[in-house]
């Protein structure tokens, strides 16, 4: 009973008291005068803002990675008591009292630190010596670029820390599968393993390198474990499903977790509103969903409807008409049909109403009980404010013996078309251009150098894109123009085929019954006479789907007057109503993943981008910040020496690796077989890391600067110890070779904390220099170091 | 054939071992053996169907060292893999080697069981007959009705024209490299068509001129890929029904059928491609045999077919990265062998370099070298190049140049940017869109020659006309403020603190002022590069930058396209950011003044290699340009291999002859399907052998050839097919059909190895045959059968559109996005 007792409880601790001091040193460099300076230092402009959403609950969209690492920054804030109220639009400004910096900072700060302890337990998992991981502990800890990098509201240190942490827990796993598969520290290690793959990715998009370099060399073991003909196959089989739960299935689900918590936390509309979809706005408290509560679903015949294009560029818009009419000719000569202009409008306006009308009956009220529209429908679409019907006009043909006279003349060029201004009319081209007979347009559709011709005998151009055909609201001119109002509903989105037209949520193309021309959103301003507003169109070559001509019901009430005049105040009127409808979680997920993807910001150039060429031989930096009258500046610049040296490890390792790969091919075995796999596996790792995290920036188009390679370099910088203690091993035979190099090492290592050392005050910012010590820091011309002309 | 002699010992070393691991009916195992021919399969033709082939003596060497391995209870425990590792096509020394006892009672082995020389004759008329029916019936539907339509369709307009202009000897720009236009060219020109006919736009009509030459010469090349296909499946699987199958697949897929039809670089692309990847095959089995005639013969022509494909389009690098994977883990392998010595290697590797690096690069110049020598006059294209290139072509002003020497004010001049395919700066009489910047006229770059080009140079403070003659002529100097005045609107070249129109961080540059009356915004400070102040600026050789002179800023294009309402021509900025960088360095082209004596220049004379360059760099920029514009419908990647939506090559309305570029749906998702099963199935069989399972013999046989042949295959198909969906630039579905090809081979290994392993497992030899046979005959006769359904697609239709339900066609719309 008291059988435990009879031993004593003994707790031992083995403390590697090398790995304290390092970590606390790591936490002096990164933690020293964290809140200084007191003032928004760089990218700190543009990931506050965002934090400052999360303390205000404000819903937004950044296209620049998952929402993980925002969250972790705002974490911060959540700790230190902020309350969002600052105005995050300058670098430089100074913060208010009611900014707690320190804890802002905190969290970067602390990651950056946990590298040095990080860095030497890899080493050390990797198989080498005590002394190469202090050497890579130290080397982490010298280095200016991720000192500065960790000790601002930034995310890169966010990132190496959770791209380190997926490799070291990997190493754990993959050194005790050897020893005891199943325990439970094997299923730790291979949890976090999946775990901080999910937080690299979720951090930002880059970490998916990190993730894919991790799988690869999981799978690459799991294929040796099938392999291996000593385990049973339903062993194998338990192996592999472990695997792939652990790092395929929880990525997956921390991610979903990721967007579900931002989606929680950030439940408000806010300025980014606009470019989700109606059902997305409706789903959040404020904004839209105020306006659509308690809406009728379905649609019926003689509701009252706002079309919103689905696409939504250049920007959402709203089906919109008015008074005027298209001009009778426009600049270039061609004709119109001089009916009413029907446009897209991207204000909230009274044209925006439509009345959904049967064709077949004459009312524009709902009739009781209401009689839904379906899918396949032909409908009619009156314009609310003017009452005209949506139509796409058609010319009729004259006639054989018919005198042209009885089209109105503008009719008469509706399909001359001069080719645009100088796009392709070259002299020596002379019958690519100018007038054709009629019906005859032709454009430049495919690209450049490709020549399209369309035959429009009968229609009518749109205004601005000649291939499509005009949309307006028909006017009876009593000419040879029939109105062509019918309109065939297609939901796009149905899943059966008689399904209901549904506000908000059914996605609709309204297609034109004469002509299959489907109603579009062509993307282009009309010119003054059109108010700058979109123009939109009827498509006819529809090629397959595309959201731009795609349309849902945003607003959406049941009319009730026959009377115009009683009508129109009824539209004036707001609508009323009031439930709200719930989307989905995956389908706001997926949703606000697409446009994530999608969204594009177009910012090419900045004053410190630079090109993935420039950053493996340093010969860029970044000012971050520079104190408003002294000359004490934050500068971003790595560690020269280390990033040297770095570099050169790297390319030591590739030709070493080749020239032992090659030779043991030819059967000659310079290095025994289990030291060879831990160096591949070293290589795999470390120089492997350095190219995923490298390589892919060459084929990115957004903006680069220097930070984006810190991961990459981190990478680098653990290479670089297991490297020197290989050709220390390997060539040093004799102890005196042995000292001279372990001297020159030290040598270096000294040189290197002297380039820190003078590197420092950029790094904290904490010293004003002279004008001439900075010049003497300028060792590179490229290195834009700020010096204050007095 | 040369190399089969030697590979016959493998062969029979394979079927002399004693041990058969689990022989699978010892019955079949005995008759495979009396059937190890190589090269020369015995069987009657009615038997290839019957599944009863001789496989190949490569892979039956193979089995032999696999088999070997196996044997002896002591390798068992060895690292899997090891013994399975391909030894590429060196399986005959290796394994003579390997068995060496055993060879010496071959001879005696094999002796009784040779059979008559005069069936074996019979077989291989038999294989002849059987390759030239093959393409017979290729040919055959590739040329039925070919001068059909009488019209231009689709892409004809520009090769056509392309032809023409070589004919013509006029220089022209395009963003392929010229080996397929200049093919198409020489065939026009050998058939008799004269280059007068103007290829303007589809569906003119070619009335007299002789069109049928151009098309007859891709329909030949197409027509060859169906026999190229056969033969490299045949070398890949030694199975003749795989090889039938693969064959049927192409001939009767009206896709490949129309895209052979008209007057396309696509035939010509794909008669390279896929020639290189019949020669590659041939040269790897015939790999025990190294420097012999046939490997060196098959070596050369795959380097020569890779300088084809890649003259053509630059897609064909995707065939020379196969290649070049092949070739680096076959000296991988070579490297490995350590019974040959480091010499050997070392020949191995040179004679690569010579024939896949050295011979396609020597090619591919050539083929520049003549374009440029075909190509002397003044044509379309001289825009598009700086102006010492154009000195080259006769009928351009540059060509034998005489022009002032040194820009004086009152000069009207050219300005062109000195990065390469950037074009002259440009002005026209259309402003810039509300909300974009200032609404000011816009200035561009433009690639053509255009009136718009011209501005003339002026001082900055009088707006007296400098031409007067009563003023003396003055020089512009490094270093002086100046005005360019766009001459067809007089409005001066301007700049301002507004963002530029696409690059934000730019400022905006407009036309400004009535009458070359402007504001001190207008004024420019001229610099040439690397010279003193006060320097004269020379045309031409001078190489100048404009610096705005209140912002500072550099006058500069940063070579993105602006969208419709700047006509798609190229954004000019004002740079902040003083970088030394070519898009802002200009140099004057064309100069007018009256008052100064011209000058003869002789000076611009580029060599060949810079030449070469700037028509590479041309055509990448071209190539980069054709970006789909926005609210446009592309063709997606994903879209192809589905059949998703076809081209319309002719034809729109009920009443026009369409012809209408879609796959054949039964081949496409026949080959989509199969490449999903060999997916399946290969790694099926990669973890059965990474397991160590036991494979019976016949199996294993069977899973080489998968993994193998079907995974170069496979490759082939990733390679032909992934690198679209990087691909920034318009996509067309035509630019599946490289990828399709190698599907389709896919396809035929697939299915075959399938049929036999579903027959295999049926124990009973006599049904196992008839499976075999009903399978295979079914593939093809429905293969064929969908053909006869679709030919209307390729050999044209008239009438009314699918949509209607009194169209032939209604029943065949299987999807909603195909509309024909």
């Amino acid at each position: 009973m008291l059988g435990f007792l009879k031993r004593p409880v003994v707790v031992k601790a083995d403390i590697n008291l090398n790995v304290v001091v390092l970590t606390a040193v790591a936490l002096l460099s990164r933690l020293w005068q964290l809140a200084y300076p007191r003032a928004v230092v760089f990218d700190e402009v543009y990931y506050g803002q965002y934090i400052s959403f999360y303390m205000k609950r404000i819903f937004f969209l950044d296209g620049s990675g998952p929402p993980f690492g925002h969250m972790l920054l705002a974490l911060g804030g959540y700790l230190g008591g902020f309350d969002g109220n600052f105005l995050w639009n300058r670098i430089g400004a100074e913060y208010s009292s009611n900014v707690p910096v320190w804890s802002l900072r905190l969290l970067p700060a602390l990651t950056g630190a946990l590298l040095v302890p990080m860095a030497y337990q890899i080493l050390l998992e990797l198989g080498f010596s005590h002394c190469a991981a202090t050497g890579a502990a130290l080397l982490m800890l010298i280095e200016n670029a991720l000192i500065t990098q960790s000790r601002l509201m930034l995310l890169e240190s966010v990132l190496i820390f959770f791209n380190l942490l997926a490799v070291l827990s990997y190493l754990k796993f993959s050194n005790s599968q050897k020893q005891r598969p199943f325990s439970l520290s094997w299923w730790f290690w291979l949890t976090l393993t999946g775990v901080a793959c999910s937080c690299a990715v979720g951090v930002k998009y880059v970490g998916v390198c990190t993730y894919l370099l991790v799988l690869t060399v999981a799978s690459v073991h799991a294929w040796h474990l099938i392999g291996d003909r000593t385990l049973s196959h339903v062993r194998v089989l338990c192996h592999l499903l472990a695997r792939a739960a652990a790092l395929l299935v929880i990525p997956a689900l921390m991610y979903l977790l990721f967007f579900y918590v931002h989606l929680i936390l950030v439940y408000r509309s806010g300025p980014h509103d606009q470019i989700m979809s109606s059902a997305f706005q409706a789903s959040l408290e404020g904004g839209l969903a105020r306006i659509t509560q308690g809406q009728p679903l379905e649609v019926a015949y003689g509701s009252q409807v706002t079309l919103k294009n689905v696409f939504g560029k250049p920007v959402p818009c709203w089906l919109h008409s008015h008074q005027s009419t298209y001009p009778m000719i426009y600049e270039n000569g061609r004709g119109s049909s001089h009916q009413q202009q029907v446009t897209c409008y991207p204000f909230k306006d009274v044209n925006n109403w439509w009345i959904v009308k049967d064709p077949g009956r004459h009312q524009l009220v709902v009739s009781n009980p209401p009689r839904p529209v379906r899918h396949g429908d032909v409908v009619q679409l009156v314009h609310g404010m003017t009452t005209r019907f949506l139509n796409t006009p058609r010319v009729r043909r004259p006639a054989p013996g018919t005198a042209s006279t009885s089209l109105r003349p503008a009719l008469l060029s509706v399909a001359e078309w001069r080719c645009p201004h100088s796009v392709d009319c070259r002299p020596s081209d002379p019958t690519s251009c100018g007038l054709f007979p009629r019906g005859v347009v032709i454009g430049r559709v495919r690209n450049s150098l490709h020549w399209t011709v369309w035959f429009s005998r009968h229609d009518v151009a749109a205004p601005l894109s000649p291939h499509s055909q005009e949309v307006s609201c028909y006017v009876d001119y009593n000419i040879s123009m029939p109105s062509q109002n019918l309109w065939r509903l297609d939901i796009v989105n149905r899943e059966s085929d008689t399904e209901v037209w549904k506000t908000i949520l059914s996605e609709v193309r309204l297609v034109h019954v004469n002509t299959s021309a489907v109603l579009k959103l062509s993307g282009a301003h009309l010119p003054d006479w059109g108010f700058r507003q979109l123009e939109v169109v009827g498509e006819k070559l529809s090629r397959g789907y595309h959201e731009s001509m795609v349309w849902n019901v945003e607003e959406h009430r049941y009319g009730k007057s026959q009377e115009q005049k009683e009508r129109e105040l009824e539209l004036h009127s707001p609508a009323q109503m009031d439930v709200s409808r719930n989307l989905s979680f995956m389908a706001r997920f997926l949703e606000l993943q697409w446009r994530m993807l999608t969204v594009r910001s177009d910012d090419s150039e900045h004053k410190y981008s630079s090109s993935p060429l420039d950053w493996v031989t340093l010969d860029t930096s970044i000012a971050y910040w520079l104190h408003p009258r002294t000359s004490a500046q934050i500068h971003l610049l790595g560690n020269a020496v280390i990033w040297a040296s770095a570099g050169l490890a790297t390319l030591v390792y590739a030709l070493l690796f080749l020239w032992y790969l090659l030779r043991r091919r030819r059967g000659i075995h310079d290095l025994p077989e289990d030291s060879w796999l831990r160096w591949a596996l070293a290589g795999a790792l470390c120089a492997g890391g350095w190219a995923v995290n490298y390589v892919p920036f060459f084929m990115m188009e957004k903006t680069l600067f220097l930070y984006h390679y810190l991961p990459a370099l981190a990478f680098q910088i653990l290479l670089l110890p297991a490297v020197l203690e290989h050709l220390g091993d390997r060539l040093c035979r004799s102890p005196l070779l042995r000292s001279l190099f372990s001297g020159l090492v030290v040598a270096w290592y000294s040189c290197a904390c002297h380039v820190f050392n003078t590197l420092r005050p950029l790094t904290y910012g904490d010293k004003s220099l002279s004008p001439s010590e900075l010049k003497a820091l300028r060792w590179k011309d490229s290195w834009d170091i700020l010096i204050r002309k007095h | 054939m040369l190399c089969a002699t030697s590979r016959l010992l493998a062969a029979r070393t394979a079927t002399a071992l004693p041990a058969q691991p689990r022989g699978r009916g010892p019955g079949a195992r005995c008759r495979r053996r009396e059937l190890h021919f190589p090269g020369h399969p015995e069987l009657p033709l009615g038997d290839f169907l019957a599944g009863r082939l001789p496989r190949s003596s490569v892979s039956a060497g193979r089995r032999a060292i696999l088999r070997r391995g196996r044997m002896p209870p002591a390798v068992r425990g060895g690292p899997a893999g090891v013994e399975l590792r391909p030894r590429r096509g060196r399986c005959g020394p290796q394994v003579t080697r390997a068995v060496g006892p055993d060879v010496a009672a071959e001879p005696t082995a094999r002796s009784p069981k040779r059979p008559a020389r005069g069936s074996r004759r019979f077989e291989a008329a038999g294989r002849w007959a059987l390759l030239a029916l093959v393409t017979l019936l290729a040919f055959a539907t590739r040329f039925h009705r070919l001068d059909e339509p009488p019209h231009i369709c689709w892409d004809e307009t520009h090769f056509g024209k392309m032809g023409s202009y070589y004919i013509n000897r006029t220089f022209f720009f395009d963003v392929h490299p010229p080996l397929g236009k200049m093919l198409i060219g020489l065939a026009g020109y050998l058939s008799g068509y004269d280059g007068t006919f103007l290829f303007q736009k589809p569906g003119d009509k070619y009335e007299h001129h002789n069109y049928m030459g151009m098309r007859g010469f891709c329909a030949f090349l197409g027509s060859l890929l169906v026999p190229f296909a056969y033969l490299t499946v045949l070398e890949l699987s030694k199975s003749l029904p795989a090889a039938l199958l693969t064959a049927a697949l192409l001939t009767f897929d009206t896709g490949c059928l129309t895209l052979s039809q008209y007057i396309l670089l696509d035939p010509i692309l794909m008669f390279f491609i896929m020639a290189a990847m019949l020669s590659m095959v041939k040269y790897n089995s015939c790999a025990d045999r190294p420097f012999s005639a046939p490997w060196w013969f098959w070596l050369s022509l795959t380097g020569i077919n890779l300088a084809g494909a890649l003259g053509v389009k630059f897609v064909g690098l995707f065939i020379i990265l196969q290649v070049g994977w092949n070739t680096i883990s076959d000296l991988w392998h070579l490297f490995g062998d350590l019974s040959l010595s480091v010499v050997t290697v070392g020949k191995h590797l040179t004679a690569r370099i010579l024939c896949l690096i050295v011979l396609p690069l020597t090619l591919y110049t050539a083929t520049y070298a003549v374009h440029f020598m075909v190509l002397n006059k003044s044509g379309p294209g001289d825009g598009f190049f700086s102006s010492a290139f154009q000195a080259r072509l006769s009928g351009n002003n540059l060509h034998n140049a005489s022009i002032p020497e040194h820009l004086a004010y009152g000069s009207v001049i050219t300005v062109k940017n000195v990065r390469m395919a950037m074009g002259y700066l440009h002005s026209h009489r259309h402003l810039y869109p509300e909300g974009i910047g200032a609404r000011q006229q816009q200035v561009t770059t433009y690639l053509h020659k255009d009136y718009n080009n011209l501005w003339i140079i002026k001082k900055h403070n009088t707006n007296a006309d400098p031409l007067d003659p009563s003023f003396p002529v003055e020089f512009v100097r490094h270093g002086d403020i100046i005005r360019l005045e766009h001459k067809e609107t007089s409005r001066n070249l301007h700049s301002h603190y507004h963002e530029a129109p696409l690059t934000r961080k730019h400022y905006q540059v407009t036309g400004y002022g009535i009458n070359g009356t402007g504001d001190s915004n207008d004024f420019w400070r001229i610099e040439v590069v690397n010279r003193k102040f006060g320097n004269r600026i020379k045309v031409l050789r001078s190489r100048i930058r404009l610096i705005h002179l209140v912002t500072g800023c550099v006058l500069g294009s940063s070579g993105k396209v602006l969208p419709k309402w700047g006509w798609e021509q190229l954004e000019v900025t004002c740079t902040p950011y003083l970088k030394e960088t070519l898009n802002s360095i200009w140099n004057v082209e064309d100069h007018i003044n009256p008052k100064l004596p011209n000058i003869s220049l002789d000076v611009l004379q580029p060599t060949f290699p810079e030449i070469l360059l700037e028509s590479h760099m041309v055509m990448i920029r071209g190539n980069n340009g054709l970006k789909p514009k926005d609210n446009e419908f592309t063709s997606k990647p994903w879209h192809w291999p589905i059949n998703y939506q076809g081209l319309r090559f002719s034809g729109i309305n009920d009443t026009d002859f369409r012809v209408y570029l879609l796959g054949n749906p039964v081949v496409w998702w026949l080959n989509l399907l199969s490449i999903a099963l060999y997916l399946l199935l290969g790694s099926i069989i990669a973890v059965a052998m990474q397991r160590g399972a036991c494979l019976p013999a016949e199996v294993e046989g069977l899973s080489q050839v998968l993994l193998q042949g079907g995974g170069q295959l496979l490759l082939g198909w990733m390679l032909h097919y992934f690198p679209f969906f990087l691909m920034g630039r318009i996509l067309y579905f035509h630019h599946y059909f490289p990828a399709m090809l190698f599907s389709s081979m896919l396809t035929g290994i697939l299915w075959d190895t399938l049929l036999r392993l579903c027959a295999w497992s049926l124990a009973s030899s006599s049904l196992a045959r008839g499976i075999y046979a009903v399978g295979l005959l079914s593939l093809l006769l429905g293969t064929a059968y969908s053909f006869y359904l679709f030919h209307p697609l390729a050999y044209g239709m008239v009438g009314p559109l699918a949509q209607d339900p009194r169209s032939p066609m209604a029943g065949l719309r299987w999807l909603e996005s195909w509309d024909f």
